[in-house]
């Protein structure tokens, strides 16, 4: 279906393409389902996997919004992050994602050019991620009521059987670790906005990571993963401590950052451990197969930089502890509100 | 990071904590006796709870967490009055994120962004300016807020809209200075403070001559310090080593970064620009005679207060009392802990914070309940 | 109160308006160095480090000075070093005999 029936007839979007007539089609064919190809062309997808059959095997399903601004922004887009995310969401629960729905929310006025782009993306980390977006929608909302575009993605996955990944397995003893630097998305989030005037090249982190995980969980007991998206990596632990009821300890020199995040962080006054991601996750495995699971990471394109950062302990259950650089500790606390730049 | 990293080296601290703990022992003092030295800066007290100065130094030595920060001690009725501002339709109000979260009587500015007001957080006074170049029909008010560090970049600012005779950018004038609260505090019959550690980059501003009243008058010894963990402690080094030898002087330890007679560029653009006010109204310490700058007649054009009739400009300042319960005064001047306010964690905790000490990262009380709510185990 | 960081100056962006390109760690930043100037050129600062806060350049970090904290320092850590090892060999003594 690379021909499209119908084409677009204007260069931006308009309440029209919303409307239910043949404009709202001519979108859907040319620039969706042109790019998407699902298998037909009814309102639903119908969907058989083998995975399914297994005996044992269980269906994850989640969903997610995404709004992001500026809409592009080194190294992805909203659509590469709608596809990622929700991917993401099901890998670190163990599954095998297999199927995604998006669905838009366009601003009218948004270039067809641009949504053609985001479109192209999402297609490209679909197929990296190796999932199919197979159903979809798209409302059109008068200028000002949205910001661009808004996609909101569901996805479904296979768990294999006897793949058991749940915060509450962690134990004291276990090993944290995060496959790769911290905050980029963030901080590349942060330069693309322009606000505040700061000129670096930080591409976003944004990456499926469905091949690392099932690498890694075919090679080791993983007990839990997370993604550290919105509110960083000290979100993600503290989250794991809570469930698990035990302490987390993590070393300030072991944290990956690149060294432009860190600038940012100077100039901003801002904590890298709360910066979001948008590919890196932290998973815990029992202590003796953490070489083990370091080497399955490292084997995949997203974990070549993986790294141990820390441990869960016995002690100050609940509780996230960073050893500092210089010999202190602190506690890492759940983010109170949005981290906002600071001059003191 | 050059001129950082090298100053965050735990190995230098050895001999640093090492000599301390010497020090604090040849003084007696002890956990029941400590000796208190305030770190005046916000900085130094973000400082000291990030890198977990106060768990590594010796039990005879207590912080005592001053006044020195520009968030914590701004007074709710200000809060009210950037609202104001903020609120009326041809404004966009421009602020550093610091005073976003600051809950004013009714609301903080956050609030009043999310109800439809337009707040434009700024990195620096000329992102401001930018913005009322880029914005003619608009007026761009920004909000000088912070001590001697942050006034000369205001008035460079002021200058610069002056020079290109600017009719749509103005400036709400809330800086304020340092040395009139420590005399102040100083002045407190119930002060207990033993020495202090200066604010190093108030002091690459000012210089060290204006703290030279703490040594002389009140006889407690002072070291401007520097930000990294290996400064601070270094200055409280060299504030115990005074005590103990019984002197009472102001040293500088950030030599890299301050001169003693401070940046003189700096100090001609303040003195052009602003005049002190008779007197300016401090969260928890109240007025402070000659503590706030105001900006000066020749530049009444930039001056939002004049512009929009509003705060100091309005006549006398509508005092607002502080909330029920609120023990940030008692907490700023020492008297009481953190964690010994009755509200702390209870009524007021950063997710709904009543004092201003539980608003920004650097007030005392923010600190307390993040990074020192519960006592660590010692590493193994 | 006041977050101020190292910062190269790169680049001058307007000589007349005293505009200069900081760089923080690979991060740019367009900032005002009317307070380091001086009488020079503003050309003149290029690879000079500077203490930048809010956008302003507001002084210019002393190489010397930062080197001669730094040797205190040293010395300090060495002497702890030092003493650390001679109480580490006691104790090995203490317990040989």
């Amino acid at each position: 279906m690379n021909q499209p029936m119908r084409r677009m007839k204007s260069d931006t979007v308009t309440l029209a393409h919303g409307g239910g007539g043949k404009a709202m089609r001519d979108l859907i064919e040319d620039v969706f389902v042109s790019v998407f190809e699902p298998d037909g062309m009814e309102d639903q997808a119908r969907l058989t996997s083998a995975a399914l059959a297994n005996s044992g095997a269980q269906l994850a399903f989640t969903t997610d919004g995404f709004v992001v601004s500026p809409l592009e922004f080194p190294g992805g887009d909203i659509g590469k992050i709608a596809v990622c995310g929700t991917v993401n969401d099901l890998a670190v629960g163990g599954a095998e994602p297999l199927w995604l729905s998006a669905a838009f929310i366009i601003e009218e006025g948004v270039d067809v050019a641009l949504l053609r782009r985001v479109v192209a993306s999402m297609r490209e980390a679909a197929d990296e991620a190796n999932v199919r977006i197979v159903t979809g929608d798209t409302k059109v909302v008068e200028r000002g009521s949205a910001d661009g575009i808004f996609i909101t993605t569901s996805g479904v996955g296979v768990i294999p059987p006897e793949r058991n990944l749940s915060a509450d397995r962690v134990q004291p003893g276990d090993v944290a670790i995060v496959n790769g630097v911290l905050g980029d998305h963030g901080a590349a989030i942060l330069a693309a906005r322009g606000d505040m005037a700061l000129s670096v090249e930080i591409p976003s982190d944004c990456q499926p990571l469905n091949a690392l995980m099932n690498a890694t969980c075919e090679t080791v007991d993983v007990r839990a993963a997370r993604d550290a998206t919105r509110g960083g990596l000290a979100s993600a632990l503290n989250e794991i401590a809570e469930a698990a009821d035990c302490g987390i300890e993590i070393e300030e020199t072991a944290l990956p950052l690149r060294t432009e995040v860190k600038g940012v962080c100077e100039i901003l006054g801002l904590d890298p451990l709360y910066l979001a991601n948008e590919g890196t996750l932290v998973l815990f495995v029992p202590e003796e197969e953490a070489e083990r699971a370091l080497d399955a990471m490292r084997s995949t394109a997203a974990g070549k930089e993986a790294v141990i950062v820390g441990r869960a302990t016995a002690a100050h259950p609940k509780r996230v502890v960073m050893q500092t650089s210089f010999g202190g500790a602190r506690i890492v606390d759940m983010l109170v509100g949005e981290q906002l730049p600071r001059i003191c | 990071m050059k001129y950082a990293e090298e100053f965050r080296d735990p190995k230098a601290a050895k001999g640093l904590l090492a000599q301390i703990a010497q020090v604090i022992d040849e003084l007696g003092a002890t956990k029941e006796k400590p000796v208190h030295i305030m770190e005046i800066c916000g900085g130094h007290t973000h400082a000291i709870f990030r890198y977990g100065l106060d768990k590594l130094t010796p039990e005879g030595l207590e912080f005592i967490h001053g006044p020195g920060c520009p968030v914590c001690v701004l007074p709710m009725s200000r809060v009210d009055e950037c609202v104001e501002l903020a609120e009326r339709p041809e404004v966009i109000f421009t602020t550093f994120g610091d005073a976003m979260r600051v809950p004013g009587t009714k609301k903080s500015l956050l609030q009043a962004k999310a109800e439809g007001a337009d707040i434009r957080m700024v990195y620096s006074p000329l992102d401001a300016l930018e913005l009322a170049r880029r914005n003619p029909d608009r007026e761009v008010v920004f909000f000088g807020l912070g001590f001697e560090t942050t006034t000369p970049s205001t008035a460079l600012s002021i200058q610069q809209a002056a020079s290109e005779e600017m009719a749509n950018f103005s400036v709400f004038c809330n800086h304020i200075t340092v040395p009139p609260p420590i005399k102040a505090l100083l002045d407190d019959p119930h002060m207990i403070l033993d020495g202090f550690v200066g604010p190093g980059h108030v002091s690459m501003v000012i210089g060290v001559e204006p703290y030279r009243f703490i040594a002389r008058d009140y006889g407690k010894p002072i070291v401007v310090a520097g930000f990294e963990p290996i400064d601070l402690l270094q200055s409280v080094l060299m504030v115990l080593e005074q005590m103990r030898d019984g002197r009472a002087e102001v040293e500088n330890q950030y030599s890299r970064v301050v001169q003693d007679d401070g940046n003189p560029v700096s100090i001609a653009a303040c003195d052009d620009v602003y005049e002190p006010r008779p007197t300016f109204e401090w969260r928890g310490l109240g007025e402070i005679d000659s503590s706030g700058l105001r900006i000066r007649e020749k530049y009444v054009a930039f001056d939002a207060e004049t512009k929009f009739s509003i705060g100091y400009g309005k006549g006398a300042p509508r005092f607002v009392p502080e909330p029920e319960g609120c023990a940030c005064g008692d907490v700023m001047t020492g008297r009481l802990k953190p964690i010994q306010c009755p509200q702390f964690g209870k009524g007021c905790t950063p997710e709904m914070p009543l004092g201003a000490l539980m608003v920004s990262s650097e007030g005392a009380c923010a600190a307390y309940y993040q990074y020192g709510g519960v006592d660590l185990e010692p590493a193994e | 109160m006041c977050l101020g960081i190292p910062g190269q100056i790169v680049e001058i962006s307007s000589a007349e308006k005293k505009l200069a390109i900081a760089d923080v760690s690979g991060v740019r930043r367009e900032v005002n160095v009317a307070c380091i100037a001086g009488d020079a050129p503003v050309e003149d600062l290029i690879g000079a480090w500077a203490l930048i806060h809010v956008g302003f350049a507001m002084s210019l970090i002393n190489e010397e000075e930062a080197a001669k904290t730094m040797d205190v320092l040293k010395m300090l850590g060495e002497a702890q070093e030092e003493i650390e090892a001679m109480r580490a060999s006691q104790r090995e003594m203490d317990r040989a005999s």
